[in-house]
């Protein structure tokens, strides 16, 4: 069932390539099986498909990025023989969820300038701080934020293969796991000739909590005087409701 | 099965947080305690951060302590004018306690105090509740040991503000009340406990309470003292889950009944003995913790602060 829908997406993808593709501008479309990632409270996880054609070969790469943040890196040291945080490096604009997958391995297809620049690869990520740190310093910060993201699976360094039918239609399955932070997200498709980049299309995808779990969170942020009330309310409740059904039984 | 949390932000198995707030329950009927101590390690072993746990504990905290209080009230075992000293005092130094909170996390030093916090006090409970079920097994063996006088005069009967407490046939200094209530206000607000396992021994051996009416005066004083706390930390740090304290409780009332059932059918000295040695293994892991080189010297968290 899921083949074949995807086998119709494709074939619509297919379709629609040449026709825009008359203008002698589209030279890739790409588009995701869905737009919006529901966290529900069930949520484990989910893969996300994302497929396209590419006018003529060439290859492709996709890189998807969670919404910016400004991430907190802290150094610990022994301090009485108990370890402590004694620095900390703010980074500002670091994805909060950074994916990539592309035809081939990475460093034969751009130059590292042209990597650096589209932000193609998790080494290639500009994490920028607006404090004075020795560059040394700041180098051990970085690669311990790497470190702490592709350890909590937010962060992949190894890059997924895409897969190719023909020369011209690609696939991949996009894994998104379940601590994935929530908002929107881009996901940028790039196309690549003899070291160039020839073309780009992002998609756009949005992970947001759905169901009770967001009207929690939402109301924990939104109307924080409220909810603690609420979360005191239903506390007495619960615990005299307790009370009451145990006395008589 | 898995259930989403949604402050906590991570899935866990509803299985196990109903079968952690059922085990603690169960403690917490059979001897007595809280409970409170022993949940928020155990909580951040499964993964929930120190933040969360600390703030979510407290709020399950106000559900088991307030039916208690209605039992007691019932009986008429709750002293007010000393629960109400007691609770000026925690109300003051809980508010107290989740400035230093938010304080703490801002600057990176929280999950390091709330585990030093753990290792000294689980270290002097369990060390505490060993020595003293061993005095007991002793005791048991040999009868006719003398047994301590109870009420002794020392430097804090010559306090000033000397009230009368007709429940509890006290005339003592508020000012002993208002100190017990803002110190453990203070580690309520900081390790997400009710404070009983403090509270309890400083009415009965610094106060002098009699035993009858401190059990129900300080279920009284904890149920305000976590709901102001949980209140203050939904709305400084957004870190109270209300559907994690839900689970925790639903497991905590039903284990805490047949804790009841059991509490007097089994040995007590023996229980507390094992109760104070697991009581110091959690301290002992805590520690360990601490100590033990980190598989990575770096960590990261969220900017806090707004």
């Amino acid at each position: 069932m899921r083949r074949a829908a995807l086998l119709l997406m494709l074939a619509v993808a297919l379709a629609a390539a040449p026709g825009r593709g008359g203008a002698g501008a589209q030279e890739l479309v790409a588009d995701s099986s869905r737009h919006l990632v529901a966290i529900t409270t069930g949520f484990v996880g989910t893969e996300v498909l994302l497929f396209g054609a590419t006018e003529g070969r060439g290859d492709v790469i996709i890189v998807v990025r969670g919404p910016a943040r400004n991430e907190v890196t802290r150094r610990k040291g022994r301090h009485g023989g108990i370890w402590i945080n004694e620095a900390e490096v703010t980074f500002t604009n670091v994805p909060s969820y950074y994916w990539l997958a592309s035809s081939k391995p990475i460093d034969n297809l751009l130059r590292p300038e042209a990597l650096e620049r589209h932000g193609i690869g998790v080494n290639h990520l500009a994490l920028v701080t607006p404090k004075k740190v020795g560059e040394k310093e700041l180098a051990g910060f970085r690669a311990g934020l790497l470190r702490n993201k592709i350890k909590d699976g937010l962060f992949t360094t190894k890059p997924r293969d895409i897969a190719f039918l023909g020369d011209r239609l690609f696939r991949t399955a996009i894994y998104f796991p379940a601590n994935v932070p929530t908002g929107p997200y881009t996901v940028q498709v790039f196309l690549v000739r003899e070291g160039r980049v020839a073309g780009a299309q992002t998609v756009p995808l949005n992970i947001a909590k759905v169901g009770i779990g967001a009207d929690v969170y939402h109301f924990a942020h939104a109307s924080s005087a409220l909810y603690g009330i609420f979360a005191i309310v239903i506390a007495l409740a619960a615990g005299l409701l307790a009370g009451v059904i145990f006395r008589k039984a | 099965m898995q259930i989403y949390l949604p402050i906590a932000e991570i899935s866990l198995d509803v299985l196990l947080l109903l079968a952690m707030g059922g085990g603690i329950g169960f403690l917490s009927g059979l001897f007595g305690v809280g409970g409170g101590f022993l949940m928020t390690p155990l909580l951040i072993f499964i993964g929930v951060s120190p933040a969360v746990a600390v703030a979510s504990e407290a709020n399950q905290v106000v559900a088991a302590s307030v039916s208690g209080v209605f039992a007691h009230m019932r009986r008429g075992n709750v002293d007010f004018k000393m629960g109400a000293v007691l609770l000026a005092g925690g109300l003051t130094g809980s508010s107290f306690g989740v400035w230093i909170y938010s304080l703490l996390r801002a600057i990176g030093q929280l999950d390091l105090v709330i585990s030093l916090s753990y290792v000294a006090f689980l270290g002097i409970i369990g060390s505490l509740m060993l020595a003293e079920s061993m005095r007991s097994v002793l005791r048991r063996r040999r009868p006719g040991a003398p047994r301590r006088k109870l009420h002794q005069h020392t430097w804090m009967h010559g306090l000033p503000l000397k009230m009368r407490f007709r429940k509890s046939k006290l005339y003592i200094s508020a000012l002993l009340p208002l100190s017990i209530g803002f110190s453990v206000g203070i580690l309520s607000a900081i390790m997400g406990v009710g404070g009983g396992f403090i509270i309890v021994p400083a009415m009965i051996y610094v106060l002098g309470m009699p035993t009858i009416t401190v059990v129900g005066t300080s279920l009284f004083q904890i149920t305000f003292v976590t709901a102001n706390v949980t209140f203050l930390q939904a709305v400084n740090n957004q870190t109270v889950d209300v559907v994690l304290a839900l689970i925790l409780l639903i497991g905590g009332v039903v284990g805490a009944q047949f804790g009841g059932l059991f509490a007097g059918r089994l040995p007590g000295d023996y229980l507390r003995l094992l109760l104070g040695a697991f009581v110091l293994f959690v301290g002992g892991v805590i520690m360990f913790s601490l100590v033990l080189t980190p598989d990575d010297i770096y960590s990261i968290g969220r900017v806090t602060g707004r």
